[in-house]
């Protein structure tokens, strides 16, 4: 077999990708460059509501305008840019993972994919007739009164990417439930799959009750009954009770794919097996479950009893057990090994680090006593941007430099790469640090004007986030020089053993041109001590299929 | 690699469990792991550390209740376990950034360990441990401020007096029994305390805290509070949700419209300290925020007496002492100006869609 041949067999359009296609690796790429789009509108967003924090007075912006960016900054982060980015990494690697050519429900994938662009577009819309400005929780009463067709628009936004997250969710569980190579067992699928299995389970159970949520919010909002709405009876904790229920598992089903793209990561730079296969797995399992059980703990100075404020304690802390697991394991993978490093390891090494500190805060948040005098406040806001951006979006830029060459066929830039990830971990850090003391010290959230003797931190995190958005700069430079003239990446310039490596780069339009050959668990490295390069990997390949 | 000569063993090699099929390769864990004077070193430094910055953080404003300082203990001591494994986890990633670079051109793998069954019950069981620490020690704090006695709302489920007049008003909608068990705020129950505590009406509306005093009939912009006597908030909301917090009491609670919560608490420190609204309430969040002045019981009865002369002169006027012939709009607009509210926030009362909601019905 021909590299060549097979690589022009496998070759796409650019146009295909403006389609209703239903091969997943373009719906997967597809879901990827969308969710960027959304990650530099969300991020140009960002930086408003940085500027404006510049000073203590509203002075950038109107204290409106300025809610409208947090609101929509918070609701395309969330729903555009990690859940989607997510849904991207699962949908193009899961079937290739596998040994499968497509999902299980290829068309129910593109129907999935194109309902992102319908919302993300219904939301930007919502600029035009005055952008929600209730926060991207929308409690109600004041999401009722600020502004009827902004919050509707970002409603229905929220229903139809909704809708896409249960479609992808059964197209995975079903996908890796039933499409798995012959010989593929449960427990030698990659970690990725797993991380999905558990994202899965919990889209599915929690996203319906958002649904009903904002659908009652919508008839108080549009028809005037009063479901939430108390001078009518209703009762507003109720909703924050419906919407945390999903919005609680939300955050695990940002982290979660990326936890499984760590497991990826890891073993293949630092050449080794990862470490605790089956601790990582189920404590996935064990972190969705229990995710499913501690919604409440959003609501410690809500119009909660005391009793339930100690239950949702209780169970929020167990958290910290499984994804201690999860870091410990992913500590020993690193110990001891052989490490590569390059942006994508270098990536998840900055996983690692800054996503332990949102772990150890959660931990503290865990505690009523302690959550009620942070709740919130900049303690907050720094600790969920330690999880979601030090821990998401680290992850996501790591798994973007590690399939890059599998996607595109072609290496990225190298040095452009590493500059990416310095400018990103120091902005980062610099941005979202301080933001733990201000809470602490008494700087409450979603304000536009604050106490003048906040303002040399707050200095401080402008500046960071002006550096963070500067990073995206070389992250394009890398990934732009890749795609031009980088070097040609071979099926497996990783020399990785899970089976996406086996096919060529980018993989044929069926994936693999003959079933792809499980010669090894997908994480046993150093199992004979020998030096294996790509050619050796190729020689056995080929020696492998021979002989069945 | 040598290659696989024997499909049969092949395959055992490849779907073999995992676990089962290394642990007779592996080499024996403690690979590249520093000797153990080493280890202990350094256990017993990184244990200092933490000790030292857990009670020398510096992160948190000043305590002026008791109940501040218990939380603080907590907060301390989650701060060194935290600076524990911060330092453990982030010096091991240094040491393998260091330590466990690959060489140029080695293109071997390392050593193909993948797991320890005693090393992963070891990092299960201690933050197993460490989390029930935290509950326990956490629910023991909640306890001791007062926020899981029943009582806090036994007698806080009514409506505050300044507003029963008023049609607009919840009050059938939030008729729960007066005994209800329900606590909806955090703080010792003052019906079961010897001392007469101060009880004062807290209503939170866009974007200003205004404070009732039911014994006196003052109506204030910010809140004077005596130093080491029980004071009991009952707070509600006007129009959307807020949340009242006191930094320096380490307390927050949300006030709701349609519905009564509390805070009570004993400051033991005389000053000024700053009240924010915590929920965001609206495009002027941001300045819904006023001061609570602690000060000594004749410092407080001085300011009782100062503003019970005001409105006896009349120089208050339009001052109302009994608000029940006026609706929030004009009841409020009297104290507008002293509050700093946002003239445009006054004139949206009446307009109010909730308030035009409740009037309909």
């Amino acid at each position: 077999m021909s590299d060549a041949t097979i690589h022009h067999a496998g070759d796409r359009k650019w146009t295909d990708y403006f389609t209703f296609c239903t091969d997943h690796k373009v719906i997967g790429i597809q879901y990827l460059v969308t969710a960027f789009l959304f990650y530099f509108i969300g991020g140009a967003l960002a930086e408003i509501v940085r500027t404006e924090l510049a000073t203590p007075d509203p002075d950038f912006v109107s204290p409106e305008v300025y809610n409208q960016m947090f609101t929509m900054h918070g609701t395309i982060m969330i729903f555009l840019w990690i859940v989607p980015a997510g849904a991207a990494f699962a949908n193009y690697l899961i079937p290739l993972m596998i040994g499968a050519d497509d999902m299980a429900f290829p068309r129910l994938n593109a129907v999935a994919f194109w309902m992102q662009p319908v919302g993300g577009i219904l939301l930007i819309l919502s600029f035009f007739v005055g952008a929600p400005q209730a926060g991207w929780t929308s409690y109600p009463p004041l999401s009722l009164i600020s502004g009827k067709w902004g919050e509707e628009l970002w409603i229905l936004c929220l229903l139809i990417l909704g809708t896409a997250s249960i479609l992808g969710a059964i197209n995975f569980v079903t996908t890796i439930f039933k499409m798995r190579a012959p010989d593929m067992d449960i427990h030698s699928m990659p970690l990725f799959c797993w991380a999905m299995l558990a994202t899965s389970a919990l889209i599915l159970l929690s996203t319906p009750v958002l649904a009903a949520a904002l659908i009652l919010l919508s008839f108080d909002l549009m028809a005037g009954t009063a479901f939430f709405n108390p001078t009518g009876g209703g009762d507003p904790i109720v909703y924050q009770h419906l919407f945390w229920f999903y919005s609680h598992p939300a955050v695990y089903i940002m982290v979660l794919p990326f936890f499984g793209v760590i497991s990826e990561i890891l073993p293949v730079h630092s050449r080794k097996p990862i470490f605790g296969y089956r601790a990582i797995a189920y404590s996935g399992l064990a972190i969705s479950f229990l995710g499913l059980i501690v919604w409440a703990h959003h609501m410690f100075t809500s119009g909660t009893p005391g009793w339930l404020r100690m239950f949702f304690m209780a169970t929020t802390m167990l958290v910290a057990v499984p994804t201690g697991i999860k870091i410990f394991s992913w500590c020993a993978t690193l110990w001891g090994g052989k490490l590569q490093l390059n942006s994508a390891l270098l990536f998840a090494i900055g996983f690692l680090s800054s996503f332990l500190i949102g772990g150890l805060t959660g931990v503290m948040l865990a505690a009523a006593p302690f959550d009620i005098h942070v709740h919130d406040t900049y303690f907050v806001v720094g600790h969920f941007h330690y999880v979601l951006f030090g821990g998401s979006v680290f992850a996501l830029f790591g798994a973007v430099y590690h399939w890059f060459p599998k996607m595109t066929g072609k290496m990225y830039n190298e040095t452009w790469g590493k500059i990416h990830f310095a400018m990103t971990f120091i902005g980062f850090n610099m941005t979202f640090l301080p933001m733990h003391y201000l809470g602490l010290q008494g700087m409450n959230r979603r304000i536009a004007l604050y106490d003048p003797q906040f303002q040399p931190l707050n200095q401080v995190c402008t500046l960071g986030s002006y550096i963070l958005a500067l990073s995206t700069l070389p992250f394009l430079v890398s990934i732009v020089l890749g795609l031009v003239n980088g070097k040609a990446a071979g099926r497996n310039p990783w020399r990785a053993l899970t089976l996406e490596w086996q096919t060529t780069s980018p993989p044929s339009i069926e994936n693999f041109d003959e079933p792809p050959v499980l010669w090894a668990g997908p994480y046993e490295y150093g199992i004979d001590g020998e030096p294996r390069d790509e050619d050796s990997i190729e020689e056995m390949l080929a020696e492998v299929a021979e002989m069945s | 690699m040598k290659i696989v000569t024997n499909q049969r063993h092949f395959q055992t090699v490849c779907f073999n469990v995992v676990t089962s099929s290394y642990s007779k390769k592996a080499p024996t864990f403690p690979v590249n792991i520093p000797n153990s004077i080493t280890t202990l070193i350094a256990g017993i430094a990184i244990t200092l550390i933490s000790l030292w910055y857990g009670q020398n953080h510096g992160l948190l404003p000043v305590a002026a209740s008791a109940d501040a300082n218990d939380v603080d203990e907590l907060f301390n001591l989650m701060m060194t376990i935290a600076t524990g494994l911060f330092i453990l986890i982030e010096g091991v990633l240094v040491i393998c950034l260091i330590r466990f670079r690959r060489k140029q051109g080695d293109l071997t793998d390392g050593p193909a360990i993948e797991g320890n069954v005693p090393l992963e019950i070891v990092w299960t069981a201690i933050p197993t441990v460490i989390v029930f620490i935290l509950a326990i020690y956490s629910f023991e704090i909640y306890n001791k401020m007062g926020g899981l006695d029943p009582m806090v709302s036994g007698g806080g489920m009514t409506m505050a007096h300044h507003h029963q007049h008023n049609p607009n008003t919840m009050d059938n909608m939030v008729a729960m029994e007066p005994d209800s068990k329900i606590a909806i705020g955090i703080g010792k129950s003052m019906s079961a305390n010897d001392e007469d505590p101060l009880v004062v009406d807290v209503n939170g509306l866009q974007y200003a805290w205004i404070f009732t005093y039911p014994d006196t009939g003052i109506v204030s912009g910010d809140l004077h509070v005596p130093v080491d006597r029980p004071i009991q908030l009952n707070m509600k909301a006007a129009d959307v949700i807020h949340a009242f917090w006191l930094p320096e009491f380490r307390i927050k609670q949300d006030v709701m419209p349609g519905q009564v919560s509390q805070l009570s608490f004993v400051a033991n420190r005389e000053g000024t300290y700053p009240v924010i609204c915590a929920e965001l309430c609206g495009s002027y969040h941001g300045g819904m925020k006023t001061t609570m002045t602690v000060e000594t019981a004749e410092g407080y009865d001085q300011w009782v007496q100062s503003r019970t002369v005001a409105l006896q002169d009349g120089e208050g006027q339009p001052l109302p002492v009994d608000s029940t012939a006026l609706t929030d709009a004009e009841f409020l607009q009297a104290y507008a100006e002293e509050m700093g509210i946002i003239e445009n926030t006054l004139e949206q009362i009446p307009h109010h869609p909730l308030g035009m909601m409740s009037m309909a019905q």
